[in-house]
């Protein structure tokens, strides 16, 4: 059967040799959190702790085995699907992962939306109109979401459309206190709501995402255009759109047809390495609108050395990367049948 | 919790329809009705469980809120405006009278008849002795806490039927009943809790890390840690005065921009553990709370393991080089209390107090001049990124001013992970900023953890055998004792002489009210939710 369709061998392959990486991602993980400075024992064994509690605290934590022997057991859980569990939370680093995970890629798949929608049109009309006002609006929206940060972005929108204006909502995470939580399905609270068709809730999740969501959009729109702007200038001054211009096609097809469909594999390249930095970079997002998202979990356990939630988080990221990159390969040959899987 | 509490049987949980409608319809004004407060914090619940190993300080709430003790302490005015806890009164919780023996050694509880837990069964001594056991058992913080007021072993409690509680000491000490008062030793429902215990977990940690089983005011609705935990009352208290809010929401926000924008808009009433900065700007505008905190000093540590420090005279020289005021402009925005410009003599034992010592660059030059170091000499200055935004401006001014006197400061930054292990266990930072608070409020306590050699908060390595003596000594002696005055004016004079921690000023806790009132400082420096009122 895998022979039959080469497809279907290429990404049994391309999975198998993300094997390594994960296996790697482990070892370093494991490797990195212990090479931290810094004793978690000490700082769980609480404010007033004397040697001896810090002791009993070290004992219950498992850290006073040989290295090689916590490995051990933490592949062991590893294998039974068991991330183990989060000292600062105190629950189940898979659950806090569940809970967490999808908060930030509601709001980073979002953002993306947001800024491809903008982006994309932008960098083409200023590709095909250089010089003009389009150009020059492409150019200060791109300069203004690179250099400015984003917590500066997000503090300023919630000046002014939350603290002058009051049309946001507070900025109090993913949904303000008087609604409840949708029913735990995809933990997408769009997806969720619109499930359980409850728009009421539907309605104030959105309203919560549309600030964070244009703070990350702002920052992850300016290498989307640029990018556009730059490979549709370089396709539009390739032989082929000559000959298709010369050929006497219409406009919009030379356009659409031809131009922007080969623009479009360095725009792909693009967006999965900043969806990639967003989902990381988004924790001063998170901090600021209160947003209990990945990028903040992990950074909190990370302050206080909390071993497992560091791990769990760098394992998740690991594999949401090579899946991800699995996608854009996949997307390349579909945008291009030229690249075929049989040259890599 | 969070897991049982299905979107059904929440609902099902607020009284009647009216009390329920705020949370089912979008309505920006319910936030300001007379029977829902929300609370703005930038710290985690992490757990329901203050004894668990890892519970974060701001999880100490729960406790307070949903939980009784034996024990409370009364209320005064605060320094500062608003309403402080009275160490100086106790009041019973749980237990509706007590009573010592003559030889102090014995402490009886009555409880109160008509107290239950949530699920409607009545408190025994039974439920008090089991988590009394538990807090002894657990180890970690709980155990070293209960410790401090001399309750060490399960033996020591005795449930001599339902409503009798006996506590039998090894010696008489005057902060075993304020201890029975702090946030700790509170008493959890031990049926339900041993119902879901293992062999392997037999104090049920894991089950009240995620579930309440108390008796307090306030029972927990709904959880989601790292977002919001939200109270609702229990009507049935009868630890106190019944919370005139019938619901609580405690919403994590760990921005302090966006706090700032919250409660000056008015949609959240209360911002607890405010920056200073944002604290001072406020009060213009909105109630500010700013308590100085009791018996906790910001201070200056040389410490005694490196050598030019073992020298007093650079001690002394360091003391009157330091600009106090302007740190305590520019790192406390003013908010707190000066511990610096008082006098030498020392005639009343109340803690934090002012040392002698000012700002006077040239007497610090003389001293550097007398001492063993003329010419001066380097070290690292070391400050805790964590706490960078109090240590951080007092390190730089403390830096520009021992470089008048010829000390050359190097800045060393370390991470919050690595702070606590270096500064207070190693105990090998030459010279860095430390703040120790004291829960027992008396000047003994505070010299047991921070002076005595080889405790915890002693980051400076100082051993001084007349402070080991008069330490032991005071630490258990009532207050009211005539020898307890003189002994304890004679350790401040020796510390204060010998400085091995260089007072700077005592900090405030910082708490916001729009739309909020009855709000009260604990030595815990957590929000007790239980006398604010909406307005």
């Amino acid at each position: 059967m895998l022979a039959a369709s080469p497809r279907l061998r290429a990404t049994v392959l391309r999975v198998a040799q993300s094997i390594p990486v994960v296996i790697g991602v482990v070892v370093i993980s494991f490797l990195l959190t212990r090479a931290l400075p810094g004793d978690p024992a000490v700082y769980f064994a609480g404010v007033a702790a004397d040697t001896a509690s810090i002791e009993q605290t070290r004992v219950a934590m498992g850290l006073d085995k040989p290295l090689p022997q916590q490995f051990v057991i933490y592949v062991g859980d590893l294998l039974q699907g068991d991330l183990g569990q989060s000292l600062s939370s105190g629950r189940s680093v898979a659950a806090d992962l569940a809970k967490r995970l999808p908060a930030s890629l509601e709001l980073t798949l979002t953002a993306l939306l947001l800024a491809i929608a903008i982006a994309v049109p932008l960098g083409v009309l200023a590709a095909t109109r250089p010089g003009t006002w389009v150009d020059h609006l492409c150019r200060v929206v791109v300069t203004a979401g690179v250099s400015l940060p984003t917590f500066f972005t997000g503090i300023l929108l919630i000046y002014i459309f939350y603290y002058l204006l009051g049309v946001s909502p507070s900025p109090l995470g993913r949904l303000d206190f008087i609604y409840l939580d949708p029913d735990h399905v995809t933990g997408f609270y769009l997806i969720d709501a619109a499930l359980m068709g409850d728009w009421e809730t539907w309605r104030g999740a959105a309203k919560q995402l549309i600030l964070p969501a244009s703070t990350l959009a702002l920052f992850t729109l300016a290498p989307i255009a640029r990018m556009t702007r730059a490979s549709m200038l370089t396709a539009l001054s390739s032989d082929f759109i000559r000959t298709a211009r010369a050929a006497g096609l219409s406009n919009p097809r030379v356009l659409y047809g031809y131009a922007f469909r080969n623009a479009l594999l360095p725009v792909v390249t693009t967006l999965g390495m900043v969806f990639s930095f967003a989902l990381g970079a988004n924790v001063l997002v998170e901090k600021v609108f209160a947003w209990p998202g990945i990028g903040s979990y992990a950074v909190e356990a990370l302050v206080v050395s909390d071993y497992a939630a560091v791990q769990g988080f760098v394992l998740a990221m690991a594999l949401l990367f090579v899946t991800l990159n699995l996608v854009i390969d996949l997307l390349y040959t579909a945008i291009d049948p030229r690249i075929g899987f049989s040259s890599k | 919790m969070t897991e049982q509490t299905t979107r059904r049987n929440f609902l099902k949980m607020g009284a009647a329809g009216a009390s329920v409608l705020p949370f089912l319809r979008a309505m920006p004004a319910a936030a300001q009705a007379s029977d829902t407060l929300v609370v703005v914090t930038g710290a985690t619940i992490n757990s329901l469980d203050l004894h668990r190993t890892g519970t974060s300080r701001a999880s100490y709430q729960v406790g307070i809120n949903c939980y009784d003790r034996l024990l409370s302490f009364g209320t005064k005015e605060a320094v500062g405006g608003g309403l402080s806890y009275d160490y100086e009164v106790i009041e019973p919780e749980l237990a509706e009278s007590w009573t010592e023996s003559e030889d102090g050694l014995t402490l009886t509880f009555k409880l109160k008849p008509d107290a239950t837990f949530w699920d409607g069964r009545k408190v025994t001594a039974a439920d008090v002795k089991w988590s009394f056991d538990r807090a002894v058992s657990v180890g970690g913080f709980p155990t070293v806490q209960m410790k401090a007021g001399g309750l060490e072993r399960p033996d020591q409690f005795v449930a001599v039927d339902d409503e009798t509680f006996v506590i039998n000491l090894d010696r008489p000490s005057k902060l075993t009943i304020p201890d029975l008062a702090v946030p700790v030793p509170y008493i959890i429902n031990s049926v339900e809790a041993l119902a879901n215990a293992t062999e392997d977990d037999p104090w049920a940690m894991d089950y009240l890390h995620m579930t309440a089983a108390g008796s307090g005011a306030y029972k927990v609705a709904r959880w989601s840690p790292g977002e919001q935990l939200v109270y609702e009352r229990n009507d049935t208290w009868v630890g106190g005065a019944m919370p005139a809010v019938k619901r609580v929401v405690i919403r994590e926000v760990p921005s302090p921009a966006t706090r700032r924008a919250l409660i000056e808009r008015g949609d959240v009433q209360v911002a607890f553990d405010i920056p200073d900065k944002d604290a001072a700007e406020l009060s213009e505008i909105i109630d500010v709370f700013s308590t100085p905190v009791e018996n906790c000093i910001h201070c200056l540590c040389p410490n005694f393991a490196f050598e030019p420090f073992q020298d007093a005279d650079v001690r002394k020289a360091i003391a009157y080089a330091i600009p106090y005021d302007d740190i305590f402009q520019a790192a406390a925005f003013g908010r707190g209390l000066p511990m610096w410009g008082g006098s030498e003599e020392i005639n009343d034992i109340s803690w934090p107090r002012k040392t002698q010592y000012y700002t006077d660059v040239e007497k610090a030059k003389e001293l550097m001049a007398g001492s063993a170091y003329p010419d001066g000499f380097e070290v690292p200055l070391s400050i805790s990124l964590d706490l960078a935004s109090w240590m951080e401006p007092t390190a730089l001014l403390v830096q520009e001013a021992l470089g008048k006197i010829g000390i050359t400061v190097e800045i060393e930054k370390i991470p919050g992970a690595n702070w606590r292990t270096a500064v207070l266990v190693e105990k090998r930072l030459p010279l860095h900023l430390e703040n120790f608070g004291g829960w027992l409020n008396t000047p003994d306590y505070y010299f047991f953890w921070a002076y005595q050699d080889g405790h915890l908060f002693n980051s400076s390595n100082y051993r001084n055998e007349e402070i080991e003596e008069l330490t032991n000594a005071t630490l258990h002696m009532p207050m009211d004792d005539p020898e307890y005055a003189p002994k304890i004016k004679r350790m401040f004079e020796i510390v204060l002489d010998e400085l091995p921690r260089i007072p700077l000023y005592q900090p405030a806790l910082n708490v916001a009210a729009n739309g909020a009132e009855g709000y009260e400082f604990w030595f815990h420096r957590q929000l007790d939710a239980r006398p604010l009122k909406a307005v």
